[in-house]
């Protein structure tokens, strides 16, 4: 039951404030509002046993990237600004859009996996994950854990190139 | 354990991903558009662990995949406002429709 | 034997190093070096010539064919494949002495001729690269190759006859003698398809071999009537007909004497026009074995245009185009000793006539040509009108001037007498008619000649001219009376020795009856025109007068340039061109303009969906992806 209140709450929390933050004029406000939906984001991770997602949610989204994103706007938006109005055809046309796909996939979540409820639980240990990883049989990870890395080292090398003053 | 359906979680994610449809269709300023974007991936990332947990519940697939797209998105988005902010030194705004000298 | 290579290498040599750094030199210069070159040529082929004919080319009593050099260029099929090198047989020996005499007599003349002009460079070059092409046609071992060569040579003549590029009326008559004989060499190479499609070879060795000739009498395929070995060579003819000025290509030789003179005594008189009949003479045992039809037809051309043109000569007054008839009236006679000719030693006398008058007429003919060009460099003037009683001046042009009407008319012992009885001979003991014709045509000759040279050098003894008449300089006399000697001794040589359709030695003799009947009717032609020509007086006028209708007609040159012009403009592109570019312009440019209309009017209708936004296409994509989906769902 607790779970459920517990569920319900980050639901709320994350419909509401995705909401707020597409929808908010100000653009610091928006990036508040979505650090809220990462956060519940990281709650439902917790509540569905993933604790190592949970940590990681936390410390890449909620720590790294906003803070991103928080610098950026304050490089790049001055206090008080709003954001530019937009005509009420394009909001028709994205509302319109972003409904129609909700319809749709309400509407396949309804009919095909509602029926669908936990199975076993079987929250994976720290070791597991790190052992899933570090290892190259089947099942274990280490080729796309390498790839992602050279990843974000080709992305810091990137990002230093573009912004960088010339 | 629990009862919490795996709809819910797609019900919740899926208006989280619409939440950021609509945005990014909406919104002019390019860091908001990011900002849309995130909270796409990010439903993306919930459908991934809530399958992971309610179809296959032996394996970490899912969580694994969450874990890497959780990378992919911190070093796109490092990129993104990197090119964001080298483009307002060059226009002094950030607007996605003013962005148009490459159009011709 | 293969520094025969040199021959034919070296003028090409001179023309690309002329073509290239000619302009940088002194004219004088980039002359000198072009004749150098066309010297080694020229002494390099007497060697040639020599060595082939009293060595190493006769075996016994027969001459070898020799091929020193070839290489497979092209393959098409094991047998099939085009080659590039060098045969050499008497012919085509005989016709490198004759090509590289000629043109070096022509590359000394121009010294002279040409001093002063603009583009003496380029003239050089170009004259290089007419006896490259020339050498190179005559020595090709393959049809294909002479194929080559021969456009080579319809090039190098175009640039030659424009070479007053700012005249329009030279411009007109390179045009028109490259696209006629374009025209007829469309034919020719469609006849080397068809024969090489049915033979599977285009070498000549084996096309004129006896294996080669039973296999052309055993093709039975026909067409409308035909054999195609008869098509194939009628074609090929109309190839030849066409670059020797056959009825009824030969519009395109008298235009073509807008060209500098001595360009006319080397291309127009000697050689170029003479590769038709080398074309016969090459494919003869194909034409007497496989197409003996043909050659009949081959003959009445070659006997009616050696007539139609005498009698044009009779009425020109432009002296080149006198002389430009008088060499269609000559190539016409050795094409018509050529229809004649059999097969074997004797029964070839018209084949060994062919060459031989082929060989004398290049130099006397040559000389012609140089003589008037020299009268033209005194008086300034083509035209028989403003000429008169020039042997004061010009003694040297007119002694060798006189030697040359000699010779062409037929009187012993200069060199004309003894081919051109050769050919009457081989025509008498074939074909009377052709004879008779051949024969009237000799006196005609005698007639235009003499009429030639006495309007220039005898007639108004006391012509005023302008500037003083005065004799040419030495780099054109020199020629002049270097042809001169060898037009007097060239008729001694027993050809029939040298050249025979199957090249085995024969020996001839002089038909005394049939001479004496070709020296009479020659004089009778000298007389009359003496009579009409020799003083000023009213003869020529009266006689002109009695023939009213026929004159007219041949002094417009029986109006065969007003037909080709009917034909072409008013038939074929008024008939034709017309009526296929009314069809392009309206209805295939129409269609395409429809096109392009609907699609201008679609595409300015649906332009405004490429904002170029990315939020368009965005939202584009993400409805598209909606609609696939739901029709994945519900339906």
């Amino acid at each position: 039951m607790a779970e459920q209140i517990i569920f319900y709450v980050l639901a709320i929390v994350i419909v509401v404030f995705s909401i707020l933050s597409v929808s908010s004029k100000r653009i610091l406000r928006s990036a508040t509002y979505l650090l809220f939906v990462l956060l519940a984001t990281a709650g439902l991770y917790l509540l569905m046993g993933y604790q190592f997602l949970f940590g990681v949610q936390i410390s890449v989204y909620a720590g790294g990237i906003m803070v991103l994103y928080i610098f950026s706007i304050l490089l790049t938006s001055h206090a008080g600004d709003k954001a530019k109005s937009v005509s009420w055809k394009r909001l028709l046309l994205a509302g319109i859009a972003a409904i129609a796909g909700l319809a749709v996939c309400g509407h396949i979540i309804f009919h095909n996996v509602y029926k669908v409820v936990e199975a076993v639980a079987a929250e994976p240990t720290m070791q597991e994950i790190g052992k899933a990883m570090m290892g190259t049989e089947k099942n274990q990870y280490l080729l796309p854990f390498e790839a992602i890395s050279v990843l974000l080292l080709a992305c810091i090398i990137g990002g230093i190139m573009i912004a960088r003053k010339r | 354990m629990s009862n919490i359906p795996l709809a819910g979680y797609l019900i919740v994610s899926a208006i989280m991903f619409f939440a950021g449809v609509y945005g990014f269709l909406s919104r002019r300023n390019m860091l908001t558009i990011l900002m849309s974007l995130e909270l796409m991936l990010n439903a993306a990332d919930i459908n991934f662990v809530a399958f992971n947990k309610f179809l296959y519940p032996g394996q970490m697939d899912g969580a694994f995949f969450a874990m890497f797209a959780i990378g992919v998105s911190a070093a796109e988005t490092a990129i993104a406002i990197a090119i964001i902010i080298n483009i307002y030194r060059n226009i002094k705004n950030i607007y996605v429709d003013e962005v148009n000298k490459m159009k011709y | 034997m293969s520094y025969t290579l040199i021959i034919v290498a070296l003028p090409f040599l001179m023309f690309l190093f002329l073509g290239l750094v000619g302009g940088k030199m002194k004219p004088v210069v980039a002359g000198l070096i072009g004749t150098t070159g066309l010297i080694i040529s020229t002494v390099l082929s007497y060697i040639a010539a020599g060595s082939y004919f009293f060595s190493v080319g006769k075996i016994g009593e027969t001459y070898q064919t020799i091929v020193p050099m070839n290489f497979e260029w092209l393959r098409f099929t094991d047998k099939l494949h085009i080659d590039l090198g060098i045969m050499l047989d008497p012919i085509s020996v005989m016709m490198l002495v004759v090509i590289t005499t000629v043109s070096l007599m022509v590359h000394i003349y121009s010294f002279g001729y040409m001093k002063g002009e603009r583009g003496f460079q380029r003239y050089y070059a170009l004259l290089s690269l007419f006896s490259f092409s020339m050498l190179g046609l005559v020595i090709a071992p393959n049809i294909f190759q002479m194929y080559i060569f021969w456009e080579l040579v319809g090039v190098s003549s175009y640039s030659l006859i424009g070479f007053y590029y700012t005249k329009p009326s030279a411009v007109a008559a390179s045009k028109k003698a490259f696209i006629v004989t374009r025209f007829a060499d469309l034919f020719f190479l469609i006849g080397i398809l068809v024969l090489s499609f049915y033979s599977g070879t285009f070498s000549f060795r084996d096309l004129t071999s006896p294996a080669g000739c039973a296999f052309a009498q055993s093709i039975t395929d026909t067409f409308m009537g035909w054999s195609v070995v008869s098509w194939a060579m009628m074609l090929i003819f109309i190839g030849g007909a066409g670059k020797s000025a056959m009825l009824p290509f030969h519009i395109w030789l008298p235009d073509a004497m807008e060209g500098p003179t001595p360009v006319s005594a080397l291309i127009h008189a000697a050689t170029m026009v003479v590769a038709g009949v080398f074309l016969v003479a090459r494919m003869f045992p194909v034409y007497i074995f496989g197409a003996p039809d043909v050659l009949t037809i081959i003959t009445y051309i070659g006997a009616t245009t050696a007539l139609f043109a005498a009698v044009i000569a009779c009425t020109q007054t432009d002296i080149k185009r006198v002389l430009a008839f008088s060499t269609i009236s000559q190539i016409a006679y050795m094409i018509t000793a050529l229809g004649v000719s059999g097969y074997g030693a004797h029964e070839g006398l018209g084949y060994m006539a062919s060459m031989f008058h082929l060989f004398t007429h290049a130099f006397f003919k040559a000389l012609l040509f140089l003589g008037a060009g020299a009268v033209i460099h005194a008086v300034h003037s083509n035209e028989m009108d403003s000429m008169g009683g020039l042997r004061k001046y010009l003694p040297i042009t007119h002694i060798t001037f006189l030697i040359a009407c000699l010779s062409i008319s037929g009187i012993p012992p200069f060199s004309g007498f003894f081919s051109k009885d050769e050919i009457l001979v081989a025509a008498f003991e074939k074909n009377q008619i052709v004879f008779w014709c051949l024969y009237f045509c000799a006196g005609l000759t005698a007639f235009y000649m003499f009429r030639l040279y006495y309007r220039i050098f005898w007639g108004d003894n006391n012509k005023v001219y302008q500037h003083t008449p005065h004799e040419a300089p030495a780099s054109m006399t020199i020629p002049l009376i270097f042809l001169a000697a060898l037009t007097c001794v060239v008729g001694f040589i027993p050809f029939s020795e040298f050249i025979s359709t199957d090249k085995t030695v024969f020996h001839t003799h002089i038909e005394w009856s049939i001479a004496s009947l070709s020296i009479l009717v020659a004089v009778t032609g000298i007389a009359i025109a003496t009579w009409m020509y020799r003083k000023k007086n009213t003869s020529s006028d009266k006689v002109t007068a009695s023939i009213k209708g026929l004159y007219t007609a041949a002094y417009h040159k029986f109006y065969f340039d007003e037909i080709w012009i009917f034909v072409t403009k008013k038939i074929i592109f008024n008939g034709i061109s017309q009526p296929v570019a009314w069809f392009d312009r309206h209805v295939v440019d129409g269609f395409m303009n429809l096109q392009s209309t609907i699609t201008n009017y679609l595409s300015r209708k649906i332009k405004f969906t490429q904002s170029g936004e990315i939020q368009d296409y965005a939202w584009a994509f993400m409805m598209g992806a909606v609609v696939i989906i739901s029709l994945l769902v519900f339906i």
